[in-house]
């Protein structure tokens, strides 16, 4: 597995290069002053001005601006915001694990829902159940999640009452901020209400949870289904089933290891499908995470956030797929011992 | 295999019973938190930087308290941090007698050695009047509000006598100087506290973590998300019913009525006048209503060609269908403005001539004025709801849509509101869909910050219009405390801004909030503004 790391080190490396050329260049084709922009829409004298020329290296050449910034990245200076006047790096870990807590209760939903609806419906092949469930995938997974979210809260929050209509947590619990991340925050609040507020962070998550997985969930089943197919028609796995092997341990034994290759791939690819889903999911429902961030940003012209949100969003999902493809290796023994 | 139907299932299941569980909250919990559905982040927690209303709620209206109040629903005065007050037989000196006991925040980042005394008034009002002060360029921003009543001019100085006894030298008599004492860039901040940041080297963090002496006080902020405030124990007035005080920062209207019918949300601001039709309809929602103290209006850039021309300015006065928008943008709760101030105040015009709708006329304005073909131009058009414009966007279309049939092409213009904001104070705009609500009733409130000479320096005249004689008729006014004679001079000013037509006046509204059932004490303020002091909740509906 380690004899990959080079060549998956070399890829990330190429990856980063062409993620900052591009937030460089972004800042850069822009209209208007560089430095007006990264100083924010406030009038800035010339003291100031020239600072901020020093800096960035805005009076020098491109090759070595681009070196100055690189710089400033490796050391962790991603810019400041121009609207809260705080790093970017602090506003994104502490925005982060809002994110990252969504996302994972959402791929939690879509591979437990996923994986077991895609064997089922690959081992009764052009059953009732298969029809239906792979029908319904393919609404899933071309259904406008704006609207899909609107539809579920105008369901389960205005209708039926069950879960809260946006936000992360009721407001009336005062828990402070620790991990970022709200189930453990609640667990580890100390208050008297502790419980109750970590059912209600569940409550919270639930929708939104859903209709971010929804997406990957329909992809997952497709997938596993097709992949299961594949393999259930091959000669080894009928050589299996001649010999009598139970049907229980031939899926999960033989079958499903093999078909786990391609969907794990796929499930990989979700990750960035995931940020972009996050963006509008975080939107309907008010949930302050990276996605909502980098939008209000936008709409801000908070360039300094658009451009270092960029470049932080972009490598973690480098660094996803990396993982990814490290359990890749893991999983796949031909990719394992190199071939 | 049937293991893994089963599995199916069960995840369901578990979703479904997740959804549907009651979930045990603690019973007093939910009678001691207010939770107020707010429409925006603050731009900052010191009332003397900002001018919007949502800034004002979440500072001003619920942390801080000025020397003089209004009694609540009304624009009369009352104490404050001010027991009581004399004013010289010229009208020239303001002197003011201090509560004695007034406590400031004590907080995690603040404990006070002192209670509130005449320093904190010095501080709070030589911040924003000296530029020599310390604190005068710590955030960098102009004192739009102060600036724009011109009180740099107006106070000559601030004695203070002895620790409890102020006295405010005017340049001239100021007939609306008390009133202008009670609104919130004259809120009293904490001199120590400042000292103590300036030492830490820092300042603005006391536009960030405010100490006051107001009835809640600040606890913790997160951007785009919540503001969280608890009760001030030691209140001089006294400590109030609610424990803990929330705003939940929820732009989208829709979303805060669906907070508020699901019971997430007790008090919601600016509900859509849809939201106020269905919510008339039902048992826990109570509509609160005031006719409004405020003006929407389209104002004209008269530094940019075409809109330094009088003419295109009254052309487009002809060309907008008013009623259409009044029908269609406020369902009807709203009536045509035409002068740039309410008719509840005293000093309404009311004989004035208003534009009609009359599409022809304009054509021949601009025929008159150079452009037979038109011309093109920007509509900016505001991104928040507010009780004056429920939906600004809806309003552009309209308009649009009119000024397509006299022949010109328009672009409709929107930012995020911080930038909004930032971008029309430098007039980057041609023209704008904005609004005022009034702040202490008098009638200078809105001459002077939104059509005076001073306002277009300072940024908050979105027309940047300057007229001499209508400046000096509304400086004038300012000065004489007779209240006939004041009416006289604004009826002239009136008549001039109709004829030099910086606007087009759009509509009065009346103004609602809405509240569950439960919230108990919540009065309306003419002005809009969302005080929380003395509210209280009854147990769960």
């Amino acid at each position: 597995m380690w004899r990959i790391f080079p060549e998956k080190f070399l890829v990330v490396l190429t990856s980063f290069i062409g993620i900052t050329l591009l937030s460089f260049t972004l800042i850069r084709m822009a209209p208007g002053d560089p430095v007006l922009l990264v100083a924010g829409e406030r009038s800035i004298d010339n003291e100031r001005y020239q600072t901020i020329e020093r800096q960035y290296g805005f009076d020098r050449s491109l090759p070595v601006q681009y070196g100055i910034y690189l710089k400033r990245l490796l050391k962790g200076d991603f810019g400041t915001s121009a609207v809260s006047r705080e790093p970017v790096l602090r506003e994104f870990f502490r925005l982060f694990p809002a994110t990252l807590e969504l996302a994972f209760c959402a791929m939690l939903f879509a591979l437990c829902l996923g994986l077991p609806i895609g064997i089922l419906a690959a081992m009764k092949r052009n059953s009732l159940f298969d029809t239906t469930a792979m029908s319904v995938a393919l609404v899933g997974y071309s259904m406008p999640i704006f609207w899909w979210g609107m539809l579920l809260v105008l369901f389960f929050s205005l209708l039926l009452g069950w879960t809260p209509v946006a936000g992360r947590l009721d407001f009336i619990y005062d828990i402070p901020p620790r991990t970022g991340f709200m189930l453990i925050d609640t667990l580890i609040s100390g208050k008297p209400y502790a419980l109750a507020a970590f059912i209600n962070a569940l409550h919270h998550l639930l929708l939104p949870a859903i209709v971010l997985g929804t997406v990957p969930l329909a992809i997952i089943a497709r997938m596993t289904r097709s992949s299961m197919l594949t393999v259930l028609k091959s000669d080894y796995i009928r050589t299996a089933r001649a010999k009598g092997v139970s049907s229980r341990r031939l899926i999960w034994i033989h079958a499903l290891r093999n078909a786990l290759i391609p969907i794990l791939t796929v499930a990989g690819l979700q990750v960035s499908l995931l940020v972009t889903g996050a963006i509008l999911t975080e939107t309907i429902f008010a949930w302050p995470g990276i996605g909502k961030w980098m939008l209000d940003a936008i709409s801000r012209r908070d360039y300094s956030v658009v451009q270092g949100g960029f470049v932080l969003i972009a490598s973690s999902v480098v660094l996803v797929n990396l993982a990814i493809d490290l359990l890749y290796a893991w999983v796949n023994p031909r990719i394992r011992r190199g071939r | 295999m049937t293991s893994l139907c089963r599995f199916v299932c069960l995840t369901v299941a578990a979703l479904v019973m997740l959804g549907g569980c009651e979930n045990p909250e603690p019973e007093n919990l939910r009678n001691e938190v207010l939770v107020f559905c707010s429409e925006g982040s603050p731009e900052s927690f010191n009332p003397q930087l900002v001018t919007s209303g949502t800034s004002f709620d979440a500072s001003a209206h619920n942390i801080y308290d000025q020397l003089v109040a209004f009694a609540p629903g009304s624009s009369r005065i009352m104490p404050g941090l001010a027991e009581s007050w004399t004013v010289s037989d010229d009208g020239t000196r303001y002197r003011l007698n201090l509560r004695h006991d007034v406590q400031f925040h004590n907080t995690r980042y603040f404990s006070p050695s002192r209670s509130f005394n005449a320093d904190d008034v010095l501080f709070s009002f030589n911040r924003q009047r000296l530029e020599s002060h310390d604190y005068h360029r710590v955030s960098g921003r102009p004192y739009l509000y102060f600036d724009s009543m011109g009180l740099g001019d107006l106070i000559l100085d601030i004695r203070k006598l002895d620790n409890y006894t102020v006295e405010f030298q005017l340049a001239r008599p100021e007939a609306p100087f008390l009133a202008t004492l009670a609104m919130e860039f004259a809120s009293i901040l904490s001199a120590e506290y400042a000292q103590q940041l300036l030492a830490a080297g820092t300042p603005r963090k006391l536009d960030r973590r405010p100490i006051g002496t107001g009835p809640f006080k600040f606890e913790r902020y997160e951007k785009d998300a919540y503001i969280r405030y608890t009760a001030h124990d030691d209140y001089w007035a006294g400590k109030q019913k609610l424990n803990g005080l929330v705003f939940a920062i929820t732009p989208d209207p829709s979303t805060r009525l669906a907070r508020l019918t699901s019971g997430e949300c007790d008090v919601m601001n600016n509900p859509l006048p849809i939201h106020v039709a269905a919510a008339s309809n039902r048992d826990d929602i109570k509509v609160l209503s005031q006719p409004g103290l405020n003006i929407a209006y389209w104002a004209f850039n008269t530094r940019r060609p075409p809109f330094d021309n009088a003419l295109v300015r009254r052309a487009l006065n002809y060309a907008i269908d008013r009623n259409a928008i009044i029908q269609a943008v406020y369902d009807g709760n709203a009536e045509v403005a035409k002068n740039p101030i309410p008719p509840i105040i005293w000093a309404y015009n009311a004989s004035v001539q208003d534009y009609e709708y009359d599409p022809e006329k304009a054509r021949e304005l601009l025929q008159l004025a150079g452009f037979p073909n038109g011309f093109t131009m920007d509509i900016w058009a505001i991104p928040v709801q507010r009780a004056y414009n429920p939906n600004a966007r809806k309003m552009a279309e309209m308009i649009q849509q009119n000024l397509r049939e006299i022949g010109i092409r328009s672009r409709i213009v929107t930012y995020e509101w911080g930038t909004f904001l930032r971008k029309l104070r430098f007039g980057e705009h041609d023209s704008v869909l904005l609004g005022w609500t009034g702040d202490n009733g008098d009638p200078d409130n809105f001459f002077s910050p939104l059509l005076s000479c001073a306002s277009a320096i300072s940024g908050s005249n979105r027309a940047f219009w300057c007229n001499p004689d209508f400046d000096r008729l509304v400086f004038e006014a300012r000065k004489i405390s007779d209240q006939e004679a004041r009416h006289q001079l604004y009826d002239q000013a009136q008549l001039i801004f109709k004829r030099e037509a910086p606007w087009l006046t759009i509509a009065h509204t009346t103004q609602y909030k809405l509240a569950r059932a439960r919230v108990d004490g919540l009065t309306l303020s003419p002005s809009g503004g969302t005080r929380f002091a003395g509210v209280s909740l009854k147990a769960p509906d």
